[in-house]
């Protein structure tokens, strides 16, 4: 089912937790909120789920307006954070439950509802935990049952908030196999949240950034990683450095310097930062247009140098990495270039 | 069930590495016998002394009989109002914020500090045939005070803070989005109370249940007031026991001591049972 968030805004008392925010789920898609630790990520996944009321704007389900449905008529299958699975019913119950409050009519029968309870348990690949009780099973396994017990309703969506979050790091990574398989299997509309880029990255077919309540940006992975349309984009996702510069006559300037990085996409003349990755530079001998600067620290990560370089009068400093084979020997100085980078005036 | 492993038999629950099991569990043992073996044993001893035929005898006596269903029927009735209730009253507290909670809070622990003479004596005042509410409850044919229904109010007035006190701290951990989880999940209100919340609530309602009940059968002074206290009517075991001791007759006011005693425990230990086995299933 498709989804469509409409200019919605949400204020909890006065305080916005989402300003405005329109976004657009294909049917079948998998798609990521990604965002800081406050940014409105939960607050949107609530109001898709309508577990929140917006307070401005509607949220459609295909072509209807779902804004006021309630949450029982909507038929999402939400996957909270903390599993919140009952804890006094088994596996199996809880997997059923969902299927086992339909109205008379639409109900299944008992041994429907259990047969499809250890469908979905080998579709999670829990075989054989039906008589199990919650307490009884790992982080990871509880969140295969929530997963499960979403699914037993035959979702329109499925809306999941950090289904991984809780679980340490060896089982994040199978898990997030795992989800895309599911979804690859089921086809289900997915919407899931997150704090860690690259599970959004990994898992997603579009990724949606998200800061301080706003969208900041959606697209795929390379979209979002190679072409970052905000500076917070740039910052949040993946590795970058900056360097405060002057945009005048067509080129980056610092400090009354061009460094030979002509402006394609016309930003305007003025105070401009300028974003690249540490990795994505060239090192030069001479320094005809280029940034240069002495090396100040120098650290070994993994397989690269990283560097810390102390750029002209201001003494502003960037990071940037090195073949491990070069020295970069303290005070040494360095003259680069970065291969892919982008200005954002300063605001 | 066949996941769970099998038992080894009935053994000590192993002791935690933290030193100091064998101290605690000597310290609480020596402690259980001096406060509540010796007397107990006591008690039997005396009622012992009377012979089997005698205490037959006193155990079926009539006004014994019906002393004992009086004080059991009262205070399982009462209890179960409690239980009712005192979820309700607890649920408000911990979910709703409203203006005088917290003096509504504070209210709940009344009965407990009450002496419950006082409590008896405000209750008889108000549910007697000329007082506030006997006076409304007269004409429709409802006669409270001196009747077994008194004593089944004043029973309730004494055992709701043990059920609301119990069932309080279990709701406050009720996590939000299990009720959310039901609702995405397509239950309705009624079937989320009914499937997902009272079922969580079930192994504190029933220890509430258990405090409430044995603070009833043992209830004194809040009941004799608003009893009237008539043999075979609404005369309980508890008053029963104290006229035989007035009359000197100790060997009978230890034998019904005993059975009460034997009664109290029988059920106490089947909530355990019920309570264990709960707990044994919902982890
Ligand atoms: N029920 C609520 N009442 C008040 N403020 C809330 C509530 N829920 C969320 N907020 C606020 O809204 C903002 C966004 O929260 P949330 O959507 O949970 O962020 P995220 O999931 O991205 O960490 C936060 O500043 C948070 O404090
Ligand atoms: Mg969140």
């Amino acid at each position: 089912m498709e989804v469509r968030v409409s200019n919605v805004r949400k204020e909890f008392a006065t305080f916005p937790a989402l300003h405005d925010v329109s976004l657009d789920i294909k049917s079948g898609e998998l798609i990521a909120l990604l965002g800081p630790s406050g940014s409105g990520k939960t607050t949107l996944l609530r109001l898709i789920a309508g577990l929140e009321e917006p307070t401005r704007g509607q949220i459609y389900f295909g072509d209807q307006d779902a804004s006021h449905r309630s949450i029982q008529e909507r038929n999402v299958g939400f996957v909270f954070q903390h599993y919140a699975l009952f804890r006094h019913m088994t596996v199996a119950d809880n997997i059923g439950f969902g299927l086992k409050v339909r109205p008379g009519a639409t109900r299944p029968s008992k041994a429907d509802i259990r047969r499809r309870a250890t469908e979905l348990l080998n579709l999670v690949q829990l075989p054989g935990l039906e008589n199990r009780y919650p307490a009884q099973l790992s982080g990871g396994q509880r969140q295969r049952v929530a997963l499960a017990r979403a699914m037993a309703i035959e979702p329109k969506v499925l809306l999941l908030d950090e289904p991984f979050g809780a679980l340490d790091a060896q089982v994040r990574r199978e898990l997030r196999r795992w989800l895309r398989e599911i979804h690859e299997a089921t086809g289900h509309t997915t919407v899931f949240v997150t704090h860690d880029q690259e599970e959004a990255l990994e898992l997603a077919d579009r990724v949606v950034v998200m800061s301080q309540g706003r969208i900041e940006q959606v697209g795929t992975a390379d979209d979002v990683y190679d072409h970052p349309t905000s500076p917070f984009v740039y910052g949040f996702i993946g590795d970058s450095s900056t360097l405060p510069v002057k945009v005048e006559n067509g080129q980056v300037w610092v400090s009354d310097r061009p460094i030979g990085l002509p402006i394609t996409s016309g930003e305007p003349d003025g105070p401009a930062t300028l974003y690249f990755r540490p990795h994505e530079v060239d090192l030069l001998d001479d320094c005809g247009g280029c940034i240069a600067g002495t090396v100040v620290a120098s650290r070994r990560v993994a397989g690269t140098r990283r560097v810390e370089l102390e750029i002209g009068g201001g003494r502003e400093r960037v990071e940037i990495e090195l073949p491990i084979e070069h020295a970069a020997t303290q005070k040494s100085r360095i003259a680069f270039r970065p291969r892919r980078w982008k200005v954002f005036p300063t605001a | 069930m066949s996941t769970t492993p099998a038992q080894a038999g009935w053994r000590f629950k192993a002791p935690s590495v933290i030193p100091g099991f064998g101290l605690t569990l000597g310290f609480s043992l020596a402690y259980l016998t001096l406060i509540i073996l010796i007397p107990l044993a006591g008690l039997l001893w005396r009622s012992a002394s009377l012979g089997w035929a005698d205490f037959w005898a006193i155990a079926t006596d009539e006004r014994t009989v019906k002393a004992l269903e009086v004080s059991f029927g009262t205070a399982i009735v009462a209890a179960l109002v409690n239980v009712v209730f005192g979820t309700i009253v607890a649920w408000i507290l911990v979910r709703y914020r409203f203006p005088g909670r917290r003096i509504v809070d504070a209210m709940v622990d009344l009965p407990f500090a009450l002496p419950t003479a006082v409590a008896g004596i405000a209750l008889t005042t108000l549910y007697a045939p000329n007082g506030w509410i006997g006076q409304l409850l007269m004409p429709l044919g409802i006669k409270v005070a001196y009747t077994p229904l008194g004593i089944v109010i004043a029973l309730i007035f004494i055992g709701l803070p043990f059920v609301v006190r119990t069932v309080q701290p279990i709701i406050e951990e009720i996590d939000k989005e299990v009720e959310e989880a039901a609702a995405t999940l397509g239950a309705n209100r009624w079937q989320t109370i009914s499937r997902v919340l009272l079922p969580g609530l079930a192994p504190a309602i029933v220890t509430g249940f258990a405090l409430a009940f044995a603070r009833g059968v043992g209830e004194y002074g809040s009941v004799i007031f608003i009893a009237g206290n008539l043999p075979y009517v609404s005369e309980i075991a508890p008053l029963l026991i104290v006229i035989r001791l007035e009359e000197y007759d100790y060997a009978a006011a230890t034998a019904i001591a005993s059975i009460m005693l034997g009664l109290s425990f029988a059920m106490l230990l089947v909530i355990n049972l019920i309570q264990s086995w709960s707990r044994k299933r919902y982890g």
